[in-house]
């Protein structure tokens, strides 16, 4: 699905990621753990084409999408969410979920202003569309709020049913626990789960172990710009250089 | 925002008794100075619906509007006082040429954010205005150019203040409902998005650059479509209508209106062309007066007078009900 060859990134000096490889298999949940400045949100920066690498490519279904900007990586059905959720505040709930339609409707700025008739037919099918993944994400009953009201779980689900409304075939989590009590990282377990079994690939940036070791199929390790280990969650958690790398070599 | 209040049928609702309040004010007033005063509240409103559709929708500024509103006074002036062209083709000319000049322009300026982006549009406006002064075998240069013959049609000449009222605000409401069709569209929606947050955007396949560009392209035909209107009604133009000063003064109309709200601008330009007629002492200081209505607006009443004064009202309500304020104890 998604296969990263030797991607290096330079900050300056600081070399941020070098020469990390490894593959996303479709269908499946991908974790990528490791201690922080490991280079997890750099590489998801590179993916999602917020960052060109410095060397290295990045292949989607075997194509080279290197350097593709975001919202041509959105019509190729990659989206993402972010670390610090980037909602639109301003507009409500539901409208934030249609915006995630944009690309699945077509009225261009002259029939949008002329308001003509299958503009019409196409926002009632957009706003419709937009019900049923806040239905998906579990938080319908906030669809008026304004995004900006939102306690910060509940900003989190929205971000993902936004996120999940331009119907990608991957999309990558950036830290999708960090901030969440217990209750609501187990409810957002189940949601991912649930876009898993919707047949999307999924792929996570996370720090909350229990959540990484309960729901991925593969995880991959980062420690200081460099793969450090990869395989299944057992694998990882008996990896000595794992164990090393999180408590440190004293 | 206030794009979205309520639904289409109340918007509708709300445009027809705007429209039916503005065409019925002449017969209070049956001409006079009034009504020359009023017709520049039409163009000013179209100009300031035209800004806020970039800052108040999409949140891109510029401090360079009044050079599309030149633009397209001076194109329509030039075409049909110098070449004789007829002045409905001339309009139709100068909004189409502006929009093309509009959108290369805007391409790559909008790629600019914040400061950076107003100092680029204040540029293209001190470029324009300059551009008036300089070319003075086409413009006139600061002298003005004058002979620019009404508009017309079947018959009618638009060459009283009367006639010119119901012309220049038949396009006003063209120019609002317009903007309210597109605020509440798709289009509306991704271009707030980017207000909020364009890297959000992008991630969900919205194409930012090419929708900042079409927007500042629509406001730019707005504001060229005013500049004819202008040149048709008033019949002289010269630089000095179309500088640094005018860019401001739609700015604070905007601002006082309310960031967002298409009605709100309309308050503005009503606000800011009305009070200097009553205020002629402070003609020379109106970039003064702009400035600390600017400051004054951004600091107590940054919603604009559209939601700030209901929410003064509300509070207002809510201490007489309560009686009057106790005295705070330290």
């Amino acid at each position: 699905m998604l296969k990263i060859e030797s991607i290096t990134k330079i900050f300056g000096g600081l070399k941020a990621l070098q020469g990390v490889s490894f593959s996303i298999a479709a269908g499946e949940i991908t974790g990528i753990i490791g201690p922080n400045g490991a280079g997890k949100t750099t590489l998801f920066n590179i993916v999602t084409g917020i960052y060109d690498p410095t060397s290295g490519k990045v292949y989607y279904g075997g194509k080279d999408i290197t350097g593709f900007a975001p919202e041509k990586l959105a019509r190729l059905g990659m989206v993402r969410t972010f670390q610090g959720i980037e909602l639109f505040g301003q507009m409500t709930v539901l409208e934030n979920v249609m915006v995630g339609l944009h690309t699945k409707s077509q009225s261009g700025i002259i029939v949008s202003a002329l308001k003509l008739p299958g503009h019409l037919r196409e926002e009632r099918h957009i706003r419709e569309r937009a019900i049923s993944w806040l239905e998906f994400a579990g938080i319908a009953e906030l669809a008026h709020m304004k995004a900006a009201n939102l306690p910060f779980g509940k900003g989190r689900l929205l971000e993902i049913a936004r996120a999940m409304a331009i119907e990608p075939q991957i999309i990558l989590l950036d830290e999708p626990a960090a901030g969440l009590n217990s209750r609501e990282t187990s409810d957002l377990a189940m949601l991912i789960k649930r876009i898993k079994d919707s047949g999307i690939t999924v792929a996570l940036v996370e720090h909350d172990m229990e959540l990484v070791m309960g729901i991925c199929s593969h995880i991959v390790v980062l420690n200081l710009g460099h793969k450090l280990a990869e395989g299944t969650p057992r694998q990882i958690q008996e990896d000595e250089k794992v164990i090393m790398a999180y408590l440190g070599e004293g | 925002m206030k794009f979205l209040e309520g639904s289409m049928k109340q918007e509708l609702m709300k445009i027809f008794v705007f429209a039916v309040a503005v065409f019925t004010v002449p017969v209070f007033f049956k001409g006079g100075y009034i009504m020359n005063v009023l017709v520049f509240v039409g163009i000013y409103t179209i100009l300031a619906v035209a800004l806020n559709l970039l800052l108040g929708l999409a949140g891109q500024i510029s401090l360079g509007q009044a050079a599309f509103f030149g633009l397209g006074a001076y194109i329509s002036g030039v075409l049909t006082a110098t070449h004789a062209a007829n002045p409905w083709l001339a309009m139709v000319i100068a909004v189409i040429a502006v929009g093309i000049i509009a959108f290369v322009i805007g391409f790559p300026i909008l790629k600019l954010k914040g400061h950076y982006l107003a100092m680029a549009t204040l540029g293209m406006g001190i470029i324009v205005y300059i551009i008036f002064n300089e070319t003075i075998d086409i413009t006139g240069g600061p002298s003005g150019l004058p002979g620019i013959p009404n508009l017309s049609i079947c018959g009618i000449i638009f060459n009283s203040d009367m006639k010119n009222y119901y012309l220049v605000w038949s396009f006003a409401i063209v120019t609002i409902l317009l903007s309210i069709n597109l605020s509440a569209s798709r289009i509306g929606r991704a271009l707030r998005a980017i207000h909020d947050s364009e890297v959000a955007a992008r991630i969900l396949g919205v194409n930012v650059r090419l929708l900042k560009a079409q927007i500042f392209t629509i406001s730019g035909i707005f504001s060229a479509l005013a500049g004819s209107l202008y040149a048709h009604t008033v019949q002289f133009i010269s630089p000095a209508s179309f500088g640094f000063n005018v860019s401001i003064e739609l700015l604070t109309m905007v601002i006082i209106g309310g960031l967002g709200s298409i009605y709100g601008s309309f308050l503005g330009a009503a606000i800011l062309t009305l009070l200097p007629e009553l205020f002629r002492t402070f003609q020379d200081y109106d970039i003064v007066v702009y400035g600390i209505v600017l400051i004054v607006m951004t600091m107590f009443m940054p919603g604009g007078l559209v939601r700030g004064i209901p929410l003064l009202a509300r509070s207002l309500l809510a201490k007489v009900k309560s009686g009057p304020p106790t005295e705070r104890r330290v």
